[in-house]
């Protein structure tokens, strides 16, 4: 459709809040609370942050949570039974006041969920979900967005895009036919648009690397020495693909109790040890360097072969997280300059 | 620093160590850690209040012990934690140089570890003061506020592992979380499963702990995760005398049988 703009003031945006909370959504939006800022459900629109650079986690949350059910099994002395899980009965969700770095990366979300398989249990949580936008007018020294074709008022991903004016109003950008519906069942809190310019207000992120030559030279890069002298510091933990908005790596577990219990689906990271041991007992990323590689390599190297997308949209949640300080937009500049032989 | 940066320069040039660790200027202002081989490569070194992460969790990394014998650079913190790994046979003592650091961010001469362990015999040892005054509120709770508390915080945990990873106390090979023939506790990141997981650590680290914070400076959701095992300290110490980190030939707590041990806390 042909994005429509209009604005909305500071009080109204609250009311549009409470409104899609009392249509029934479940609403996901950052609040500060324990000396950071993060997403929650169904916060009072009085609770939600609207001054924060970052969240710390990122909102796949919404459509990927930490732990999802599969199914269930009973089993019995006839065998066991599997019964499934109705996923038609997930809530619908509105991410509400997520940065464009965020709402793009549920494109890279839905194309790794059905590259091959189409994941039933995701496709579910996403047709129910809404994504209501916020352009940056704030950044810092870990954002990088502008480095990997995004910008801090990018509309993808987004049914609304909000920008918040110098005035105090938001210029609201409505994207899609999802977008519309909700700006046309509140059309009472909007009013028309004058020409309001987004561009002016936005956060500056100046383009740190050219992504294109960390692709080249990663292709040419598996054996260089970068890698250990860069990864000597990485202590192995998971909190980078945690909080990453595009990492999608999962574990199977069972959980039962005399032969009754459910599958589960959890959070899994490329820098466990763990993650690709054999049962052989033989481990082919036996050490740190070759996970943290495989890390960059999967987001930089083999999602833009294969998915045809960077796996990273430049929301430094991974270096704020990072207990050691592996700062990713360091690794990539210095990416950009390797020295490769091809 | 200069005597720190000459030192360490030093100890690289005559071959008697391979590696030192240490600690660098990092991005936006941290400190962070860096292995240096290059004896024109010690000027980076660095010791400042923002040089907080225990250092000695890399001493058992595999990649690490591969460089043979390693110099490091060691306030108290790392200090105790080196005469642990020394006692729990995970690194072997002549490998080690200390490069001690003092409460005064002096470099202090340490010939070997006999005189590390001296060192920390004259310091008075317990937790941070910051730590303690909030222990000492959580011990003022009743036992149902506790577990109230505990649950709140516990159940944001996404067991992305940080607390596990940045202790140099945590060096299984295969953590028991990690063990599911049979499963001993609950993997997935829900409320039981996060409670089982940091009471299991809790437990495995008693005794153990040199109270450095750093499992709950590492914690990316700010879970306060490093008073469990700081109060586990100090029950340690009341109940069993033992001070983790203060000798070489230390005997675990929790796993050395003495005919004189206490028994006024079996139910």
């Amino acid at each position: 459709m042909t994005p429509e703009k209009k604005i909305i003031d500071r009080v109204a945006l609250d009311k549009l809040y409470e409104s899609l909370k009392a249509a029934g959504n479940k609403m996901f939006a950052p609040v500060f609370r324990n000396e950071q800022t993060d997403f929650e459900y169904n916060p009072n629109a009085s609770e939600i942050s609207y001054n924060h650079i970052q969240t710390t986690q990122s909102v796949k949350n919404t459509v990927f949570p930490k732990i999802e059910n599969l199914f269930r099994f009973e089993s019995s002395q006839k065998g066991v039974d599997l019964l499934n899980i109705d996923f038609t009965k997930v809530p619908r969700v509105v991410v509400w006041n997520a940065h464009p770095c965020d709402a793009a990366a549920f494109s890279a979300l839905d194309s790794v969920f059905n590259w091959d398989f189409k994941d039933e249990i995701y496709n579910s949580r996403r047709e129910k979900l809404a994504v209501i936008g916020m352009s940056c007018i704030k950044a810092d020294e870990n954002c990088f967005c502008t480095s990997v074709d995004l910008n801090p008022g990018s509309v993808k991903g987004s049914d609304i895009l909000l920008t918040p004016l110098a005035n105090g109003t938001y210029l609201a950008e409505i994207l899609t036919e999802q977008g519309k519906a909700i700006a046309d069942a509140n059309a009472s809190l909007f009013t028309a648009s004058n020409g309001e310019n987004k561009e002016e207000v936005l956060a500056k992120v100046e383009k740190q690397f050219d992504h294109s030559k960390v692709t080249e030279n990663l292709a040419n890069g598996f054996e260089n020495p970068f890698w250990h002298e860069f990864s000597l510091r990485c202590i192995g933990c998971g909190a980078c693909a945690y909080v990453c908005p595009i990492c999608t790596c999962f574990d199977i577990q069972d959980e039962s109790k005399a032969g009754n219990g459910r599958r589960l689906r959890c959070w899994d990271s490329c820098g466990f040890g763990l993650f690709t041991l054999h049962t052989s007992g033989h481990n082919p990323r036996e050490i740190q360097s070759q996970r943290w590689r495989q890390r960059v390599m999967h987001k930089f190297s083999y999602q833009p072969d294969r998915n045809e997308f960077i796996g990273c949209v430049g929301c430094g949640r991974c270096s704020r997280a990072c207990p050691v300080d592996m700062n990713i937009l360091e690794q990539l500049v210095a990416l950009e300059k390797l020295e490769v032989a091809k | 620093m200069d005597n720190l940066r000459q030192k360490a320069k030093e100890l690289l040039e005559s071959k008697t160590v391979n590696l030192v660790i240490g600690y660098e200027n990092g991005t936006n202002g941290k400190a962070r850690a860096v292995f240096i081989t290059d004896p024109e490569k010690t000027g980076k070194l660095i010791y400042d209040e923002r040089c907080k992460q225990n250092l000695a969790v890399y001493l058992n990394k595999h990649e690490v012990k591969h460089y043979g014998k390693i110099a490091i650079v060691a306030p108290l913190m790392v200090m105790r934690s080196i005469l642990v790994l020394v006692s729990e046979c995970q690194v072997k003592k002549e490998n080690i140089v200390a490069l001690g650091i003092g409460e005064d961010g002096s470099l202090l001469d340490f010939p070997s570890l006999e005189v590390v362990e001296k060192y920390v015999a004259k310091i008075p040892l317990g937790n941070p003061q910051s730590d303690q005054e909030i222990l000492d509120k959580l011990n003022a709770m009743t036992m149902e506020q506790r577990r109230a508390f505990w649950q709140n915080e516990l159940e944001r945990c996404f067991k992305c592992y940080a607390c596990r990873a940045a202790c140099p106390m945590c060096y299984c090979l295969r953590c028991t979380v990690e063990c599911n023939q049979p499963q001993w506790i609950s993997a997935p990141a829900h409320p039981l499963g996060n409670l089982e997981w940091h009471m299991l650590r809790t437990m495995h680290l008693t005794g153990r702990c040199v109270s450095c914070g750093d499992c709950g400076r590492a914690c990316p959701l700010n879970i306060p995760i490093h008073l469990l095992t700081m109060q586990q300290a100090e029950e340690a110490f009341h109940m069993f005398g033992v001070r983790a980190g203060t000798s070489m030939k230390a005997e675990s707590a929790l796993s050395t049988y003495k005919p004189d041990d206490k028994e006024n806390f079996i139910l």
